[in-house]
């Protein structure tokens, strides 16, 4: 008997290391290690795979290594789910009152000691086991080294736009943030610095990484090192007022010469162009300068988003709308069309000033 | 018949004249009977039950598709704060203290309350707590004409809620509604604390108190301690938006996380607040329909202290994504883990109650089966939200809305119902109907389960909560149609149910003191009970008072 108890426990220490260790590609590169079997089978679930902004489709190592918690989590409470769920359902059918039951009460029980310390600790030690992996992926993100190539990108909150500053690149921009491609095998991960000018907001790119907040007068922050180029979508996932539906989130994994080309052609000054040159003159002679801001001219608004470069972006209007020139007439006409709540007000512009500034703006590449 | 006399001065009243309308509404507006308060709490609960549950469809009508342009995101974004703040402080509360304060007398063989008064005035102030919250919809707009119901979610995280973000006075109605049904809360607590304390009849030691009067104990310990941080940052508020205090208003150096400390050790607590009555209800409900005796009553008190104390400390696994650091969120992920441990223990006993027993599937029965298996599934998908990494991608999605609802629905709400159909006998003197209240669990359940089984996917495919709408490329738009079709047969559901209380109420089938052959002290006095409950103070000498009158060659004392 004892000897048993005692095999018993050495073998569980020893999934106990197993199932530590399951968790365990951290900060590993993402593609360089592969998935263990429950992720994969768990990976073959189409739908929770599925739409372009699934917790369980990670791209960077952040998102992998909660990917990998989380199937692991998964598991676990899954099992717990099917032996208790199979008992309670067994004693329902089991027990049932029958047509012919004898009308005496059944054996009362009231309790047992030692049965109740079993169901007291076995949980206490699951309940131990997955906090050690939840802890270790917790540290190994929040407290993973910087390496001194990482690129820094302040991300500052407002009501209801992104705006993303490139302190060693001099570069603002905002809503489209753009990133380079990091190399699992000398990665390049991106540090976001992260704020708010006005309430709470989240930054949620579940294919990158988990959220972050965004909270005035708190800096936090977040690293992602995406391997693979192309676009990954989010949005604002804490509620920051009207729009917060509409504070959509576009991150941009560059290739590397991709990247450099967009460091260089967002380091230019803003282009001058004479044949919009009237919508020039309407834009510096509106209210738009208080908020906006366009360098080299008059405009130094720090309200809403820096427009200087606003024609190489893709979208307006926190990602809700195209960037076309139609888009950006009915945008200025009137914003709350297009996104109600909008903090931009109604410029009350006619037709010709609209039609001038709208061909300004597009002409801000 | 003498004492009716006594007792009841409006009863020889009537006897000389059959009293008007008025007399009626007045003797119910004056009276400081724990029954009648009690009720008026349930009848209040159940109207807001209704309201807040006529804001949920408007929102569901919004989701079911993409883009959609059904409500405005102003008009959106006040129905889930006013659901939000209904449910937990006008439906949550009330239904929960109505069934306590009905029940806790008559349980523990008292006439009343131990203080009557406090009782009346605790329940008005609630009410006016609730109309006052409502009266926003006409007040809010205040001089800024700036929107009318309060639209900051019902957590109301600063600093949205600074005057500079949310104009007008919508904000200071939900701070004063709260804010008075915290004060109803905290003196119904008192009230229940000093009843269990020093009003139980000869015999009642704590060690027989029954289950539910336990966790009303412990439940009005942790109203005590959670209230006041609360209240405590609702002066706050008022203070930065009315004298320009800057506790919170982070534009001059106050702190968004400080509100966020102060809501959520009030928040979370109150989770449980609401929850471990809907346990005690099932400690009640299960062994009478099983025909046992409950399994492990210490390790059920124990457990109930340990989920009252352990869940003071486990507020912050709502702030995982605030920036807490990893030794933060380690802390509070183990001592929200911690939780599932005793909450393991009840279920394991209830567990064990049923087996070896003879179980029928009545009414009350059906409702706290599916309590068990939809808790079970609501604590498991609460240790994935404890997982703080986890949580990152979770929390705040549709994820986090379909595993609370899972808790306040799936397990609260269904345990409500249990209560309806077990203890409306008691109340009424008549039987609910079987064959609605079958039709209403069996619809309800798949409602239920369509909406908020579903409701965890989009938020696993990245869809944040408390959004008004969503683009049509993310894959959301099916799930979220299926979950609004889901909430069509709850609505059915909740309809038969009412039905079933009217008709009950007015030809039931009689019940008698003690339809269901139980064995706590409410079942020995008539159904409904005399104002007085009972002719002479009970005497018990077991845990299960009428076992022990109905087998006296087998009473429960010789096992205690």
């Amino acid at each position: 008997m004892r000897a048993t108890k005692g095999q018993s426990a050495g073998e569980s220490q020893l999934n106990l290391e197993k199932l530590m260790s399951f968790g365990n590609t951290l900060n590993a590169p993402a593609a360089a290690i592969a998935d263990p079997w429950p992720v994969r089978v768990f990976h073959k679930i189409p739908i929770l795979g599925s739409g372009p902004t699934s917790i369980f489709a990670p791209h960077a190592t952040p998102a992998h290594d909660i990917d990998s918690l989380s199937v692991f989590v998964l598991s676990i409470t899954l099992v717990i789910f099917l032996i208790v769920a199979g008992l309670l359902l067994y004693a329902l059918v089991r027990y049932r009152r029958r047509p012919g039951d004898s009308q005496m009460e059944p054996v009362q029980l009231y309790g047992s000691n030692q049965i109740e310390i079993a169901w007291t600790v076995i949980p206490f030690l699951i309940v131990v086991v997955l906090f050690l992996t939840s802890a270790r992926v917790n540290f190994v993100t929040e407290r993973a080294a910087r390496p001194a190539n990482s690129l820094e990108v302040v991300v500052i909150g407002h009501q209801f736009w992104w705006e993303y500053r490139y302190p060693k690149l001099g570069i603002v921009t905002a809503n489209e943030l753009h990133i380079p491609a990091s190399d699992p095998k000398a990665p390049t991960p991106t540090y976001l610095t992260m704020t708010s000018a006005d309430v709470d907001h989240s930054f949620w790119v579940p294919e990158l990484a988990g959220k972050m907040d965004l909270i005035p007068n708190k800096v936090n922050v977040m690293w992602i090192d995406p391997s693979k180029p192309g676009i990954y979508l989010g949005q604002c996932a804490q509620f920051c007022g009207a729009e917060h539906a509409m504070m959509l989130l576009r991150v941009y994994v560059d290739t590397p010469e991709q990247f450099a080309q967009w460091v260089a052609s967002q380091k230019k000054p803003a282009t001058e162009d004479a044949s919009v040159a009237e919508g020039k003159k309407v834009f510096e002679h509106t209210a738009c300068i208080n908020c906006h801001r366009v360098t080299g001219t008059v405009a130094t608004g720090q309200f809403g988003p820096d427009l200087t470069h606003l024609a190489s972006r893709d979208t307006i209007a926190a990602g809700v709308e195209k960037n076309t020139p139609d888009n950006l007439r009915k945008w200025i006409d009137d914003p709350d069309s297009m996104k109600m709540g909008s903090l931009m007000p109604k410029m009350h512009l006619n037709n010709h000033e609209l039609d001038a500034v709208t061909a300004y703006m597009a002409s801000l590449r | 018949m003498n004492d009716t006399t006594y007792d009841h001065p409006e009863g020889s009243l009537a006897a000389l004249a059959k009293p008007t309308w008025l007399d009626v509404v007045n003797s119910w507006i004056t009276t400081v009977d724990h029954k009648r308060i009690g009720i008026m709490y349930i009848g209040y609960a159940l109207i807001f039950l209704v309201i807040g549950g006529i804001e949920a469809l408007i929102m569901r009508v919004q989701l079911s598709v993409p883009n959609n342009h059904f409500t405005s995101p102003e008009v959106f974004n006040r129905m889930f704060t006013m659901h939000g703040t209904t449910m937990v402080f006008f439906v949550g509360m009330p239904i929960l203290f109505g069934f306590g304060n009905y029940l806790i007398p008559l349980m523990i063989g008292a006439r009343d309350m131990a203080f009557p008064r406090l009782n009346s005035f605790s329940f008005w102030v609630s009410a006016f707590g609730g109309l006052l919250l409502y009266f926003s919809f006409l007040g809010g707009d205040g001089l800024y004409g700036a929107g009318t119901a309060p639209d900051v979610g019902w957590f109301a995280y600063a600093p949205l809620t600074a005057r500079i973000f949310s104009p007008g006075h919508s904000t200071d109605y939900w701070i004063l509604g709260v804010f008075l049904s915290g004060i109803g809360s905290v003196g119904t607590a008192l009230n229940l604390v000093v009843t269990i304390i020093s009003l139980r009849c000869k015999g009642m030691t704590m060690g027989r108190l029954p289950l539910l009067a336990w966790i009303y104990l412990v439940v009005s310990w942790m109203v005590f301690i959670a209230i006041g941080p609360l209240t405590a940052a609702q002066i706050m508020l008022l203070l930065d938006r009315t004298v320009g205090s800057h506790f919170f208003d982070a534009q001059a150096g106050g702190s968004a996380v400080l509100w966020m400390h102060f809501f959520w050790i009030f928040g979370h607590p109150e989770v449980y607040i609401l929850v471990l009555p809907a346990f005690g209800f099932a400690n009640e409900i299960i062994p009478v329909f099983s025909r046992k005796a409950i399994f492990g009553y210490a390790a059920m008190v124990g457990a109930t202290v340990g989920i009252g104390f352990v869940s003071l400390g486990v507020w912050a696994h709502h702030m995982f994504t605030v920036g807490l650091g990893p030794a933060g969120n380690a802390f509070f992920t183990f001592a929200t883990m911690v939780v599932s441990v005793p909450t393991g223990i009840k279920i394991f006993n209830w567990l064990a109650t049923i087996w070896g027993g003879r179980i029928s599937f009545a009414t009350p029965m059906l409702f706290s089966i599916g309590f068990l298996f939809q808790f079970l599934a609501a604590g498991l998908t609460g240790i994935m939200l404890a997982v703080a990494p986890f949580d990152w991608q979770l929390g705040n999605s549709y994820f986090v809305v379909g595993h609370f609802h899972y808790v306040l629905v799936g397990a609260i709400l269904y345990m409500i119902f249990a209560a309806f159909y077990y203890w409306f006998p008691k109340m009424t003197g008549r039987m609910m109907s079987e064959r609605l209240g079958k039709w209403h669990f069996w619809l309800f359940t798949l409602g239920f389960h369509i909406t908020f089984d579903l409701m965890h996917i989009p938020g696993i495919l990245g869809m944040p909560r408390r959004v008004f709408t969503y683009e049509a490329d993310r894959g959301w738009g099916s799930w979220n149609m299926i979950i609004s079709i889901g909430a069509i047969f709850q609505v059915i559901a909740i309809l038969i149910f009412v039905w079933n209380m009217i008709r009950s109420y007015m030809k039931g089938e009689k019940a008698g003191p003690d339809p269901w052959d139980a064995w706590t002290l409410e079942w020995s006095t008539s159904s409904p009970p005399p104002h007085y409950n009972f002719a002479v103070e009970p005497v018990v000498e077991s845990r299960r008072p009428l076992w022990d009158r109905k087998h006296p060659n087998d009473p429960d004392n010789a096992y205690e």
